[in-house]
This record gives C-alpha cells, sequence and structure tokens, in this order.
C-alpha cells in the first residue's frame, strides 16, 4: 500500500510540474509536428505510400520525441539533489521509477492522441474506425519507450556525456518496440483494418519483462 | 499540536571504507554515537565529512564496513529510522511552492495531518506568509530555510547536516543557532560539517576531525575540543 500511496503523491508532483511548466509537452509536440508536416509533403498522399510509411514515421517521430521528453526525467533530480530526498522520504525506491514512467507514458499518449487527427489528414488515412485500438497499440508503446526509458534516464543522469548516453542506450533496446507498435499501427490503417494480435502480445510482454526487471533493479541504479 | 515522541538513536560505524575508483573518500573509520550527541566534523574539503554523512543517512553505501542503528537500550540494527539530512543543495523543489514541497514530502513520509504538520514548519523557519511562493523565488537562505523545514517534518531522531548555514543570513544563523540548540536538548542525535559557523559548532558536545577520509583526532572535552573546532572554524 505505501507503494501505491507513494506513486501516487509522486505522479502528482511530476503532473503539477510539467503542467506548470509545459516544457517537456510543447517540445516534443512541436518536433513531432515538424517531421510529420516534413514528410507529408515527400510522400504522396493518396494511394499506398501514406498507409505503408506513414505508420513507421509516425513512430519514429514519437521515439526520438521520447528521447528527448524522457532525458530531463532524472536529470531535474539533480538540480537541487531532490532525487536524495525522495529516496530518504519514500518506503519502496520503485515508487520514484513508477511515477516517473507513469507519467512519462501519460505525456506520451497525450501528444499521440492530439497528434493522431493531424497525422489522419496530412497522411490521408481514416482513423475514425479504429480509433479504440489505435489508442490501445499507443498505450502498450507509450509504456514499451517509457519503462526502459526511465531506467536509463536513471543511468545517463550519473554519468558524463549523458545526453549522448541516453539515445545511444536507449534507441538499439527499443528497437522491437518500434517494429511490433508500427507493424500494429500499420494494421489497423490498412485497407481493411485488423488488429494483430502477436504484435499487441509482443508489446504486452515487453512491458511486463522490462516492468519487472526495473521492479527486482531499479534500487541500484538511484545509489551513488 | 503535541510532537510525536521518537527513539533516542546512535551510530555505530564499523571499518568504512569508501572508494570511489582508485580514490579513499573514507579509509578504516570506525566510530560510535551515542544517542542525544551533537557531533562536528571538522576537516578541509575533501576530507571526507559530507562522504560520512551521506553514509550515515543511508545515501550512499560503504565499499566496505557496517553501519548500524543503536537504540536507547544499546541493541543494533541496520534500519536507521526517521534520519532528516540537510544537504549542501537544498533538496527541494524550485517548481513548486514553500508549502507544496513540504506537502509532498510529508505525504510521501505518511506523516499524520501534513497539511498541520507543514503549517507549523513554515512558521517556525518564518515562512507561512510565502508559502504560496514558488522556492525559484527565493533567495538562498529562504531555500535553506524551507530545505531545514523538510528535514524535520518527520520529527526525526537523527539529523544530519552538511554545512547547514549555507546561505544564511546573520539572523538565520541565531535562528538556526536556536533551533540547533532546541534539537541537542531534546535529546536527538546531531552530526553536522562545518565551515566557518563558529555560533554552530560551539554547540557540539564532540568534535571530531577528518583528514584524508580517517579520523585524526576526537575528542569531548579539553584544549583538543578547542583545537578541532578551530580549525572547523577556518
Amino acid at each position: 500500500m505505501a507503494l501505491l500511496s507513494n506513486t501516487a503523491v509522486l505522479l502528482g508532483k511530476e503532473l503539477r510540474t510539467e503542467f506548470r511548466s509545459r516544457e517537456l509537452l510543447t517540445t516534443t509536440l512541436v518536433f513531432i509536428l515538424t517531421i510529420m508536416i516534413l514528410f507529408s509533403f515527400t510522400l504522396q498522399s493518396s494511394g499506398g505510400d501514406s498507409r505503408s510509411v506513414g505508420p513507421g514515421l509516425l513512430w519514429l517521430a514519437i521515439l526520438f520525441a521520447a528521447s528527448l521528453m524522457l532525458q530531463p526525467g532524472f536529470l531535474r533530480e539533480q538540480t537541487n539533489d531532490t532525487l536524495s530526498a525522495l529516496r530518504l522520504a519514500v518506503s519502496d525506491p520503485f515508487a520514484i521509477f513508477l511515477a516517473k514512467l507513469i507519467a512519462s507514458a501519460i505525456f506520451l499518449l497525450l501528444m499521440e492522441i492530439l497528434l493522431l487527427p493531424i497525422f489522419a489528414i496530412l497522411f490521408n488515412v481514416h482513423i475514425l474506425g479504429v480509433f479504440p485500438q489505435l489508442v490501445l497499440v499507443f498505450f502498450l508503446g507509450s509504456l514499451g519507450i517509457a519503462i526502459p526509458g526511465t531506467a536509463f534516464s536513471a543511468i545517463s543522469a550519473q554519468a558524463r556525456m549523458r545526453e549522448l548516453l541516453l539515445p545511444l542506450l536507449l534507441l538499439p533496446l527499443l528497437t522491437p518496440v518500434l517494429v511490433a507498435s508500427t507493424e500494429a499501427t500499420a494494421g489497423l490503417l490498412s485497407v481493411q483494418p485488423a488488429l494483430q494480435g502477436k504484435w499487441l502480445g509482443f508489446l504486452a510482454g515487453f512491458d511486463v519483462v522490462f516492468l519487472t526487471a526495473l521492479w527486482l533493479f531499479g534500487e541500484y541504479l538511484l545509489e551513488e | 499540536m503535541t510532537p510525536p515522541s521518537f527513539s533516542p538513536t546512535g551510530i555505530r560505524f564499523e571499518k568504512i571504507d569508501k572508494r570511489y575508483g582508485g580514490l579513499y573518500a573514507l579509509r578504516r573509520v570506525s566510530l560510535e554515537i551515542a544517542a542525544g550527541e551533537c557531533v562536528v566534523f571538522a576537516g578541509r574539503n575533501g576530507s571526507g565529512k559530507t562522504t560520512l554523512l551521506r553514509i550515515a543517512a543511508r545515501l550512499s553505501r560503504p565499499s566496505s564496513g557496517t553501519v548500524s542503528f543503536l537504540n536507547g537500550s544499546g541493541a543494533s540494527g541496520e534500519t536507521l529510522p526517521a534520519a532528516g539530512f540537510v544537504a549542501h543543495a537544498t533538496m527541494v523543489y524550485d517548481e513548486l511552492t514553500a508549502e507544496e514541497n513540504l506537502l509532498l514530502f510529508a505525504r510521501l513520509q505518511e506523516i499524520a495531518e501534513p497539511a498541520a504538520r507543514a503549517e507549523l514548519l513554515l512558521s517556525e523557519v518564518g515562512l507561512l506568509e510565502r508559502r504560496n511562493s514558488l522556492v525559484r523565488t527565493f533567495s538562498r537562505g529562504m531555500r535553506q530555510r524551507v530545505a531545514i523545514a523538510r528535514a524535520l517534518l518527520n520529527e526525526p531522531a537523527v539529523v544530519l547536516f552538511d554545512e547547514p548555514a549555507t546561505g544564511l543570513d546573520p539572523q538565520g544563523v541565531s535562528w538556526f543557532v536556536d533551533k540547533l540548540r532546541g534539537l541537542r536538548d531534546s535529546g536527538r542525535t546531531i552530526l553536522m560539517s562545518l565551515h566557518g559557523e563558529s555560533e554552530i559548532s560551539n554547540l557540539a558536545t564532540r568534535a571530531i576531525r577528518l583528514d584524508a577520509g580517517t579520523v585524526v583526532a576526537d575528542t569531548r572535552t579539553g584544549a583538543n575540543f578547542r583545537s578541532i573546532l578551530t580549525f572547523a572554524n577556518a
């Protein structure tokens, strides 16, 4: 119970500080929007191009935006050594990770839902009929990015060349998530939309495995 | 509001080594701090004072050796109950208000009536009127007051101060001396590292001098006590 109450308190703090500054949301939203607009000009907006390439571009943009979003997660805690204050206050250090990864997943999902209609217009794809399924794919995909992303954010925050280290560690590891999310999204945007269970299952499995690893070993990532 | 009771707690360091790569920050440090002692650590920059305090707070793990905590009857355990830590950094969020900071840490520590406790401490540190101001708008001294309030939220049995007077003006130092005297007289165990605060170091009941990670002097009374404090004041 202490884990849940600590997580809820910390999640409240994460959301409050972000919605007060809107620093991460604004940066990533502008970044993804720019990429989507640029590529919408280079691709044929009608025909198969959009449906086959669009989902990949969308998830690539989300991945890079996420690496921008995840970087400050633990760096902010180093500014005034607030991470030490949190470690002294919480009864289970996993609450610190849980709050940060839930916050990151919420921010990513919020950004994706805001951008989906713009993506549909720019790439001329129909999303209304499959919107709930798309949200499910985005939810699992965003968690798949946020869970290892939060762990590596904690590691890179203590390292030299931290700005370089996070993408270097994160991007290769997230390739399977990117493939699964892209395939699942492409399946939903095809001429005959279908939710592909194998990719959803893969994403759910990836999330569970990395969440368990973080629960088991996360405490060591916070040590000096 | 009646302050909850706390269990008097001492600390025992046994053969503590702390290495960063090949560099020793602490070497074979063995100390026993009795419950209720007010200990000042003196020493040059890099002598290991901060490292020792962070190990006592369980924020840093020693490379070898053990830290145990002694209750009133002398029995030891490895879990430190209710420690307050004021570090050189403020350990509070600039983007939250003073009250939001205290409420956050009070709720994390599951303190009963967090709002009342936060209000009491804000009043004690003289920031009640600025409770709704973001900490980033505060001066360094005001931030340090918030930091001290945060450390005292759970009425700790052990209080660790790493250069606590950082940023405090003379009025703030006087306030801190009164606060520290109150903590000491209530039987709390206090460990602090100091640089140049004579009013504060005079409250110490024991002085320990570290040099290159080793305890080189440790005394409670006598001329050596003054010389170690004088070193702290240098």
